[in-house]
């Protein structure tokens, strides 16, 4: 079996979010950057899957050198091979598109993504890529499980969860529930340095869209604080001042 | 050309994102002075789809075969293109909801579209240009996007939009779309949901605990403030990593983000992950014992006080203006 894990490199959890260039753009200053959280998902699961079925696990990612470090820590957690395809990750469409081209080329059997990422938040990889590659897309998975050629998937839906049967080749977003963040190991770490990394040139893609501006949210007044003892005053500003009960 | 809103239900009925989704394209109707079409693909009655009329549309495209009674991610993509291309439709509008995420990018991609995904606002528009606003780096930030493309998908964030009433009468048309074998090769095998829960996403209220709670025991508590304000139920990561309560329950950062009109925080810190996830809603009330925890700083209410004291008299607190 042939896995593709599709990585997109974050920001940090706790970095503050500020922008430059007149608030046109992200300010990348003194920002760490990890692998998307829920990437990490994808690549744990994957790495477990391959282990199951003698397969193998492919990462790729749209972006510049800067996200080697991150790349070569997919490597360690136990990823084969390494693919960046050199561009700036534009917006979903082209990132999509990227993918898309490489994996036509190589037939994979599963591709995994993370559900969405923690910077543009799009969760749009996954249902792009479904459709450039005409085969099924599940955007939001809770667990993933390959018997052969087949998935048992649960996907999350509004109050609850869907079980689904889908032959594979099939696109999958991965949320919390499919597999838990693994840690690299020493060994892994070392191994790392010697797989395969291949940086590929960029195919031309259309722009639809793009963002021109940033605004980060005014800040709220200060909290009022109501005593313990009185929390019926609470319930009255509730009602007659914030008017959402 | 036309404005094409795709309406989802849940096990037949429309819910508060249909509605929203509905009066999100009556405004842009107005705006661009184009006819507005509501899809409806599944079992849902002709009573459910006479409620459409409630928001301005006057016009229900009803796809109700067999192969699509329930929801199945690329036959609905294709549906909502195909009837798209029928109309000549320019813009389509649908909820960026679990499933809502699943077909917005293969409809984007099939109708050759520009998406704006997770849109807070309606577009401003300017000849042929389009702006739109959506919440970036996870609420930390607003982005406004162009949208280059005359075709457009725009998926609107649940909550974030108000649906307004602006009642027509309603005319239902029967479709049959035609469906691939190949976008019906996926096969649900169940489907399980907590029917008595308010779901999360859309919820109005919304009750959240954290680790301050010490242990799943303790959630009786919490619950029952839920039911008495009919809020939903979320909780911090640590609270589900712990398996006290569901992932699903799982706000902030790296959970589902929400923008209910009133937050109540209940033993949760307010580190910047979980904050991430719930900063967009419009009024925050914490409980914490502790004064110095950073989600006073960016609450509208706060109560400094032990949460097992605290929250029994609130619930009946509420309880007594409920009845009042
Ligand atoms: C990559 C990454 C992603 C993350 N994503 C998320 C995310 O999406 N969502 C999320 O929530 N967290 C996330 N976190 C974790 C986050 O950093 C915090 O650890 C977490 O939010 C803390 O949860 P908590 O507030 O419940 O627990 P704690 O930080 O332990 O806080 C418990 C609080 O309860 C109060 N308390 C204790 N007893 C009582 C009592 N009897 N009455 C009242 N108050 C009491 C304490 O004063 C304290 O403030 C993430 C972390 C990382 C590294």
């Amino acid at each position: 079996m042939k896995i593709l894990v599709c990585l997109s490199n974050v920001p940090d959890t706790t970095s503050k979010i500020t922008f430059t260039d007149n608030n046109t753009s992200f300010n990348s200053a003194g920002v760490q950057y990890i692998i998307n959280p829920y990437d990490e998902i994808a690549l744990s699961r994957a790495v477990e899957l391959a282990a199951e079925a003698q397969g193998t696990v492919t990462v790729i990612h749209v972006g510049e050198s800067s996200s080697d470090a991150t790349i070569r820590k997919a490597l360690a957690v136990g990823a084969d091979d390494a693919v960046r395809i050199d561009s700036v990750a534009r917006d979903a469409w082209f990132v999509a598109n990227q993918i898309a081209h490489y994996a036509k080329a190589h037939a994979f059997d599963l591709i995994l993504t993370g559900r969405e990422s923690i910077d543009y938040n799009g969760a749009q990889v996954q249902g792009f890529l479904g459709e450039l590659l005409e085969i099924p897309s599940i955007s939001i998975a809770k667990k993933l499980d390959i018997n052969s050629m087949e998935a048992s998937v649960e996907r999350e839906i509004e109050g609850g969860k869907e079980v689904m049967i889908v032959s594979l080749p099939i696109v999958v977003g991965t949320a919390e529930g499919v597999a838990e963040p693994k840690i690299p190991n020493m060994r892994g770490i070392m191994t790392a340095r010697t797989k395969s990394l291949q940086v590929l040139d960029p195919i031309a893609v259309p722009v639809l869209s793009k963002i021109t501006h940033y605004d980060t949210p005014a800040p709220r007044g200060e909290v009022k604080l109501i005593d313990k003892a009185n929390v019926e005053q609470l319930v009255q500003l509730l009602h007659s001042e914030a008017k959402v009960i | 050309m036309s404005i094409l809103v795709y309406i989802e239900n849940v096990e037949g009925e429309l819910k508060k994102s249909a509605y929203e989704t509905l009066s999100y394209g009556k405004a842009l109707g107005d705006m661009t002075g184009e006819e507005v079409t509501a899809l409806s693909i599944g079992n849902v009655s002709g009573e459910q789809l006479e409620k459409v009329g409630k928001y301005g549309v006057k016009k229900v495209i009803e796809v109700n075969t067999k192969d699509l009674s329930h929801f199945l991610n690329q036959a609905y993509a294709s549906v909502i293109s195909e009837v798209a291309k029928n109309l000549h439709t320019n813009t389509v509008v649908l909820a960026n909801s679990f499933s809502g995420k699943g077909l917005a990018p293969r409809v984007a991609a099939k109708l050759s579209a520009a998406l704006a995904d997770g849109a807070i606002s309606l577009p401003e528009i300017s000849g042929a240009a389009w702006t739109i606003k959506k919440a970036v780096f996870s609420n930390k930030a607003i982005a406004t996007e162009e949208l280059h493309e005359q075709k457009k998908v725009i998926a609107i964030t649940p909550n974030s939009l108000e649906a307004k009433v602006s009642p027509v009468e309603v005319t239902v048309e029967k479709y049959e779309p035609q469906v691939l074998p190949a976008d019906l090769s996926t096969i649900i095998k169940d489907i399980v949901r907590a029917t008595d829960k308010i779901s999360l996403p859309e919820a109005d209220i919304v009750v959240s605990a954290g680790r301050g709670m010490k242990g799943p025991e303790n959630w009786a508590m919490i619950e029952e403030l839920a039911q008495v304000l009919g809020a939903a139920t979320a909780c911090s990561k640590p609270v589900s990593d712990a398996g006290w309560r569901p992932h699903e329950e799982h706000v902030g950062q790296t959970g589902l983000a929400v923008t209910p009109n009133l937050y109540i925080a209940i033993g949760i810190s307010g580190a910047i992950q979980h904050l991430a996830g719930v900063s967009a809603s419009k009024t925050i009330v914490v409980i914490n014992k502790d004064p110095e925890a950073p989600f006073f700083k960016v609450a509208d209410y706060g109560i400094v006080g032990d949460a097992f004291e605290v929250i029994p008299q609130l619930i009946e607190a509420i309880k007594a203006y409920k009845n009042n």
